[in-house]
This record gives structure tokens, C-alpha cells and sequence, in this order.
């Protein structure tokens, strides 16, 4: 195999993950080498300033959110936060009602971190979204149950960036008492949240969906009323004995700086954003045959998911190899199996391999986005030359009625 | 996913691209796989007077592989017989392409699509 040197192909995966801000990294440098103590250490000023650091951050991340710094809680990244929330808060609790509500469409950290507790012993609801990617208030309200312990719902959804009527929601939970967990990964700096006011008792934050490092993230907890949660993570008491750990403080530090740009710079930046997605919009459906999938409207300006109907997923991310995207296709997920986000939404099979992610954000340009207008055209033009189904859509075939052998 | 060239050379020319028509006497055409799964080929077969196979024609949807594998079979069908067309294995496919192990039924179905088209073609002359 020849090895060529690689051209990078424009990115548009920030869903994925994003860059770190360049002036997030200069803030985390000294803190890999000169500044290196642990914040837990009391007694000489490599902890002092470590651990100055730290509250500083911790400052700047409750700040995005209008919380107390009191409230939040270092993790490893959104991953652990759902995991803590999901079992610490439905453990804890557990003498309420071993029954917790979730969506279907969740992030796996929150399914799987809910099947485990299925595991052992409690029951649970997914709820199927509307086909725009929406609770519906009153299926939700059906869905409670006097024991009840847990609901999580996801602010931002990571594939079709549609946004959930948090408060709706948490004032429901509110008045059954039970307690709202919401991972909020995907939402900061893309949506407002404002703790004091929202009725959550439990948000989950990462900070490489916000241009800070990955392996950072943080869980707020509430305190007034004050949300208990069992440690899921048991050593020195770091964190108020809810997670141990020697805290990393570059990434913490980071993860500051991130939620301290997000908080100052969100409002000009969707605005910038928003003019993309429509541009990026408007080029995309003037194709032929286009699905958007998920709510238009009530979503972050960050996501446009199109499914490009009778081109197969995987063929069409090998074609457009000029932009970084993710698709919902079986073939480019380890399991085989299309997206179950897409499936939940109750698009077909077809749909759902045809789907691609265009996720994008700060650093993205018009001339990015025009560029993969044009290079969508041309290859879904090549592409649908290639394929029986769409040859078979022209002649007027309803593809739904053919029988296929399944295989 | 790392293909071999030659199954990006396949991609990205493929071979053999379009359609005879169906009702054609001469014409076999094979259709397999299904959209719900994410792969559709489509597969026809020209055969002369004489039997042979002169040309064939291929539309898949489907992954890159499966692309390669239906381009690759119009190259090696034609001249054959019906009868050699019918012996192309999907390991002999697989093996030419270097397919990964998560992409050998795209060769399975490449097979599949060269024996329902002999079949049609052999129903057209009974």
C-alpha cells in the first residue's frame, strides 16, 4: 500500500467532537509543566495554586449555566456525569420507586447507564419521540408512575440537534417528585441554560463538544432542593466524597477557559452559525429527494441531518471524502445496524443508511459550506447513476410495495 | 474503513455501469438484496446466439464493496458461458477485492445476483 501524505478533509463532525480553542490550550500548557501540584494538596503552594486553578474553573463552568460553583462536580466527561446522575441518583433514591422514564433516543451513555439499572431491578420507559425527535408533554405525563424515581431526557439531541422542552418537562417532574436528570453534552454554548430558573436537579456537561480537551467533564448537582447521589467512584473523597479522583487539573482548567469563551462569545457565534446552516440548507434541498430529519425549527443552528433518499450511506461518505461528516448508515457503525435515532424517529431503514451529519461550528467558513453544497450535488448525481433503486424511482416503482428478499 | 485499491479503482470506475432492457429475450436479469438492508444489485446478462455471455450491465446501491463486487463480476462474465458464469464463487470475489471480513456478503450477494440472472435469463428460454 502506498502511504501519500493525507490532505484533511473540511470538518464537519463538531457534534463528533470540536477543536480545542487555541486560547483553551495556551490556558492549559502551565499547568502540564510548571504549575503541576495536585489541587488536593494543602500544604505548599503547588497545591495552592493548582487548586486555585480549579475553583476558577469550576467558577467559569457554573457561570454558562447560572448555577452555584457549589453545584458542579468534575468527571471524566459526559460519559461518567450520565453514569453518576443515572445510578447515583436513582440508587439513592431508590426507596421513592425503582421506576425511571427515559427516550429512545438517547445518547448510549444514558441507555446503557439505564439498562444497567434494569439490570438491577428496576423498570423502565423509553419513550419513542415524535417523528420530528420531540416529547410529546402528555405521553410523558402518561408515562410516569407513582413510584417513579428518575426521568432523563437530553437537551440537545447528538444526532439531529433537536432541542427538548426542558422546562416543560422538569416542571412535570417537579410536581410528581421526581428527580430530572438532563445531559446537556451537546447543548452548551449552543443553547441558553439557566440553572437557577430551569427545573433540573441533575446536568451533565462535557467539554470537548465545546471546544475545551476531551477527557473533562462535569455533573451539576443540585442544592436547593438539595439532590443526593451515591458515589459511583469510591477513593479519597475528591469532590465532596461524590467523585474521587486526583483532579486533572489542565483539562479542568481547559474546560473553564472553553465555558468561559462559550458564555462571552454564544450569542454572536449562533448568529454566524445559524447564516450557515441556512446557506448549507438551501444548497442541500435543492437535490432531489431530501429528508431532513428532526425538527427544524426547535434545534441548535450547529446540526443539519439530511438523509439523500436511494444513495447508500457508506458509498456516499467514501464519495464526498473532501468533508469530515458522520453518517447514520450500518455500514459505517460497528454493529451493522442504521441508526436507532433515526429508527426511533420512525424513518425506514433507506432513510435512515442515507443519512449523513453535517455538524459544524466556529471555525467553519461560507466557502466550507458552499464547497460541500457543490461536492454533495455532483456526487449524489454520480451516485444515483449507480443505483437500481433510484433508476426505479424514476420509472415510477413504489420501492415500499416491491417485495424484497430480505437477506 | 480501509478498502484495497482495488476496490476503490472499482468505486471510483466502476465498470459496466447501466441497463439492457428487461424484456429483452436475450437479457437476464438478476435483482437481490434489499433496501431495508442497505444493498441492492442489480444485475443483467447479454447473451449471444451462441450462448455466451457478450455483455453485461450492473446498478447496485449499496456500500463501496458491494459497488466493487458488482463492477468486478460484468468484467469477469463476460464471455462465459451460462453455465462457467454460474460457478463464479463469492470467495473467488472476495479474494480478487480483499474484502474485510464485515464486507463478504457483499461478494455473497455479488454471487447471488449473477445466479438469479442466469436463472431469469434461463426461464426467458424455456
Amino acid at each position: 500500500m502506498k502511504i501519500e501524505k493525507m490532505t484533511m478533509p473540511i470538518y464537519m463532525d463538531y457534534s463528533a467532537t470540536t477543536p480545542v480553542d487555541p486560547r483553551v490550550a495556551e490556558k492549559m500548557i502551565p499547568f502540564i509543566t510548571e504549575d503541576f501540584g495536585n489541587p488536593a494538596s494543602r500544604s505548599h503552594p503547588y497545591g495552592w495554586t493548582a487548586e486555585k486553578a480549579v475553583e476558577n474553573a469550576r467558577k467559569e463552568v457554573a457561570k454558562l449555566v447560572n448555577a452555584d460553583p457549589r453545584e458542579i462536580i468534575w468527571t471524566s466527561g459526559a460519559t461518567e456525569s450520565n453514569n453518576l446522575a443515572i445510578k447515583g441518583a436513582s440508587n439513592f433514591y431508590s426507596s421513592k420507586g425503582k421506576h425511571i422514564i427515559t427516550m429512545a433516543t438517547e445518547h448510549k451513555a444514558v441507555i446503557d447507564a439505564v439498562r444497567e439499572m434494569e439490570r438491577l431491578g428496576y423498570e423502565t420507559t423509553f419513550m419513542v419521540p415524535e417523528p420530528n425527535g420531540l416529547v410529546d408533554i402528555e405521553k410523558f405525563k402518561a408515562a410516569l408512575r407513582p413510584d417513579t424515581v428518575l426521568a432523563t431526557i437530553m437537551l440537545v439531541n447528538n444526532e439531529i440537534g433537536v432541542v427538548q422542552d426542558i422546562e416543560e418537562l422538569g416542571n412535570i417532574c417537579r410536581e410528581n417528585k421526581i428527580i430530572f436528570h438532563v445531559d446537556a453534552a451537546q447543548a452548551t454554548g449552543k443553547v441558553a441554560i439557566d440553572l437557577e430558573k430551569l427545573p433540573v436537579d441533575l446536568m451533565s456537561f462535557s467539554a470537548h463538544k465545546t471546544y475545551g480537551p476531551k477527557g473533562v467533564g462535569a455533573l451539576y448537582v443540585r442544592r436547593k432542593p438539595r439532590i443526593r447521589i451515591e458515589a459511583q467512584m469510591h477513593g479519597g473523597g475528591h469532590e465532596r466524597g461524590m467523585r474521587s479522583g486526583t483532579l486533572a487539573t489542565h483539562q479542568i482548567v481547559g474546560m473553564g477557559e472553553a465555558f468561559r469563551i462559550a458564555r462571552e462569545e454564544m450569542q454572536e457565534e449562533n448568529a454566524r452559525i445559524e447564516k450557515l446552516q441556512k446557506r448549507l440548507l438551501d444548497g442541500l434541498t435543492e437535490i432531489d429527494e431530501t429528508y431532513i430529519n428532526g425538527d427544524l425549527d426547535k434545534r441548535v443552528p450547529h446540526n443539519l441531518n439530511i438523509s439523500f433518499n436511494y444513495v447508500e450511506g457508506e458509498s456516499l461518505i467514501m464519495a464526498i471524502k473532501g468533508i469530515a461528516v458522520s453518517s447514520g448508515s450500518a455500514c459505517t457503525s460497528a454493529s451493522l445496524e442504521p441508526s436507532y435515532v433515526l429508527r426511533a424517529l420512525g424513518r425506514s431503514d433507506e432513510l435512515a443508511h442515507s443519512s449523513i451529519r453535517f455538524s459544524i461550528g466556529r471555525f467553519t467558513t461560507e466557502k466550507d459550506v458552499d464547497y460541500t453544497i457543490e461536492l454533495l450535488k455532483e456526487k449524489i448525481g454520480k451516485l444515483r447513476e449507480l443505483s437500481p433503486l433510484w433508476e426505479m424511482f424514476q420509472e415510477g416503482i413504489d420501492i415500499e410495495k416491491v417485495e424484497w428478499a430480505a437477506h | 474503513m480501509a478498502y484495497s485499491d482495488k476496490v476503490l479503482d472499482h468505486y471510483e470506475n466502476p465498470r459496466n455501469v447501466g441497463s439492457f432492457d428487461k424484456n429483452d429475450p436475450n437479457v437476464g436479469t438478476g435483482m437481490v438484496g434489499a433496501p431495508a438492508c442497505g444493498d441492492v444489485m442489480k444485475l443483467q446478462i447479454k447473451v449471444s446466439d451462441g450462448g455466451k455471455i457478450e455483455d453485461a450491465k450492473f446498478k447496485t446501491y449499496g456500500c463501496g464493496s458491494a459497488i466493487a463486487s458488482s463492477s468486478l463480476v460484468t468484467e469477469w462474465l463476460k464471455g462465459k458461458t451460462l453455465d462457467q458464469a454460474s460457478e463464479i464463487k463469492n470467495s473467488a470475489i472476495a479474494e480478487e477485492l480483499a474484502l474485510p471480513p464485515v464486507k463478504i456478503h457483499c461478494s455473497v450477494l455479488a454471487e447471488d445476483a449473477i445466479k438469479a440472472a442466469v436463472a431469469d435469463l434461463k426461464e426467458k428460454k424455456k
